[in-house]
């Protein structure tokens, strides 16, 4: 009843962004929000794994591309609609987040994270040798010629977005108050202590791995229409794994308010800056800038900004 | 043409040589992350810092590569001195390493590449000297001197190391201080102490593991993250802290990963060492020499 609720409750407030946006009839709102909500819906996958239960994922670059290549690849066979090949994109990364947890997690999750970032390299390179979907010259899509009711493609695409994001929100929401959110305490606090307790660990982790992954291929699925040309560099752009792994840790990772406060922020920074031309230009200072808060909040407020704004206020936000 | 004997030993020779290399790559991380538990992802990064300077130095005054990493030794220990403090600190001291302490490597790594993309932009740096060009030939071998070079000095610094901390104390409390500070304090040395100059010493290797990169192949900023997966593939595979372990897991990826570039193309190389991580975690965790 509660996660239904809540479900709702995100649903009509998505209900008013949109409608709202739509009132202010300027098509850049949606362009620039759909990046805002992609790192949404990436925060939230990515804090499903690393702020649940304490493993750290590098290579949400690699589970986002995945989605987003099997979209192009899907393209290129079918004229299948989005949300169809956001849900192939899915099944892919989750399986392959499933793969890697399991060849990996049964040992110490250090190593789970050292793979990660090994396998953003091999993917990567995977794609670049592979010419169906455009190798290293990348490869263009064309977008459908029609979208009914909303006329514009890119509010589809926003919408799109919007609602991932909300069903993200509510698969964190509905964890953190099941069985399977205690579980994945319980791992965090001490694996071994719920492993000795009887806690069915790797599998719990295996969930966990294989929903953070699928959340994220999602994400990545509507990518190569969103940008018409796709390419290994910026599939594979360095911004998504930092900024994944920034938006929990800057925000709180201890409930699903933290990555969205995080997205919010941060993505919004990034956006205005890339607009209004701050720093000459230069997108890579961007990153620096998030690279450099991230170090600040980790060493000086490990529980984020959720943790600043007090411990009252984040247990009210919880319930 | 396929599997030409002379291309297939040509290829195992340079990847010997190669693997000698990735040696002096890796010890650093075979002493954070195999002695000391410390998970430096950002090694490489501190690598790529090795070889810019070296380009600096080399561009600016002409100054020899190795020469040039011997003088900026003393600033890495002491870099390295500062960025173990700070993870004591904040992360070590509260028992906060293992989530928060791998975010704070990779916010290093991080900041680091684009620091240099900033500073040095995307194109590729390189250094001269007299070596970089000539090899020497045995029958139809090639050894080109930019390969046995970096090689030769890998294996001198492996042994020297190897030297110093099984002969002196402070090296051996270096190898002890993971398993056990309580009796490491008992011998009167302090373990905190003992892990700062271990993880100095480990960010010092870089400095020299930076110069021979820039010898081997021209670099460019983001070199740094294809070397994580190689670097922890060796010390992984390796069994951790034990140096004889990395150089023989070195050289076996050196060898591979040759093999796979000279017979399926150097696009494919990088997917190796990770085929190697993952293999080892799979069936081997503990590495060939581990215990």
């Amino acid at each position: 009843m509660r996660s239904r609720a809540f479900f709702f409750a995100a649903l009509a407030t998505a209900a008013i962004v949109f409608e709202g946006l739509r009132f202010l009839e300027n098509e850049y709102l949606f362009f620039a929000g759909y990046v805002v909500l992609q790192y949404v819906v990436l925060a939230t996958a990515w804090n499903i794994l690393g702020g649940y239960t304490g493993y750290v994922n590098f290579g949400t670059a690699a589970f986002f591309a995945l989605g987003a290549y099997t979209s192009v690849a899907l393209g290129k066979l079918t004229s299948l609609p989005i949300p169809a090949m956001m849900l192939a994109g899915g099944v892919i990364s989750g399986v392959v987040g499933l793969g890697m947890g399991y060849l990996t997690l049964r040992l110490r999750g250090v190593f789970f994270a050292i793979a990660t970032l090994a396998l953003a390299v091999v993917v990567q390179t995977l794609i670049t040798n592979w010419d169906f979907v455009g190798g290293s010259r990348g490869a263009y899509t064309v977008r459908p010629a029609l979208v009914p009711l909303l006329g514009s493609y890119v509010q589809y695409l926003f919408l799109i977005m919007l609602a991932l994001a909300v069903i993200a929100l509510a698969i964190a929401h509905a964890i953190e108050g099941s069985r399977l959110g205690y579980g994945f305490a319980t791992i965090l606090d001490d694996e071994a202590a719920a492993e000795a307790s009887g806690v069915p660990t790797l599998r719990l982790k295996l969930v966990a791995t294989t929903l953070s992954g699928a959340l994220m291929g999602m994400a990545g699925a509507p990518l190569p229409y969103y940008v018409t040309y796709l390419d290994p560099a910026s599939g594979f752009n360095l911004a998504y794994a930092v900024n994944s792994i920034a938006m929990p840790l800057i925000g709180g990772m201890t409930s699903w308010v933290g990555p969205l406060i995080g997205a919010l922020l941060l993505g919004s920074i990034q956006q205005v800056a890339t607009v209004s031309n701050w720093f000459g230009g230069h997108p890579e200072v961007n990153l620096l800038i998030v690279g450099v808060l991230l170090i600040l909040f980790v060493i000086a407020a490990p529980n984020g900004i959720v943790g600043l704004l007090g411990a009252r206020v984040g247990r009210s936000w919880r319930r | 043409m396929l599997w030409d004997p002379q291309l297939l030993l040509n290829a195992i020779v340079s990847g010997l040589l190669l693997g000698g290399f990735y040696a002096v790559v890796t010890v650093g991380v075979s002493i954070s992350f195999g002695m000391l538990d410390i998970v430096n992802i950002a090694h490489p990064a501190f690598i790529m810092l090795g070889s810019y300077l070296a380009y600096l130095l080399n561009s600016t005054f002409g100054l020899d590569p190795i020469l040039s990493s011997l003088i900026m030794l003393p600033a890495f220990f002491l870099l390295g001195a500062l960025v173990y403090q700070i993870y004591y600190v904040a992360f070590e001291r509260r028992g906060q390493e293992s989530l928060r302490g791998l975010a704070f490597f990779f916010g290093l790594l991080f900041i680091s590449e684009v620091g240099l993309i900033l500073t040095f932009g995307v194109d590729y740096r390189f250094v001269d000297a007299r070596y970089i060009g000539p090899s020497l030939h045995l029958g139809f071998l090639d050894f080109p001197l930019r390969m046995l070079i970096p090689c030769a000095v890998s294996l001198a610094l492996l042994g020297a190391l190897q030297l110093y901390l099984s002969r002196t104390f402070l090296g051996r409390a270096i190898a002890a201080v993971s398993q056990d500070p309580l009796a490491l304090r008992l011998m009167a040395a302090n373990p905190t102490r003992v892990k700062r100059i271990a993880f100095a010493l480990s960010i010092a290797t870089a400095s020299i593991a930076g110069a021979l990169l820039i010898i081997i192949q021209p670099v460019e900023p983001s070199m740094a993250r294809d070397y994580i997966g190689r670097v922890f593939a060796i010390c992984v595979l390796g069994g951790m802290g034990s140096f004889a372990g990395t150089l023989i897991a070195a050289m076996l990826l050196g060898v591979v990963e040759n093999i796979t570039s000279t017979f399926y193309g150097p696009s494919w190389s990088p997917a190796v060492a990770f085929g190697f991580l993952l293999l080892t975690l799979a069936f081997r965790p503990a590495g060939i020499l581990g215990r």
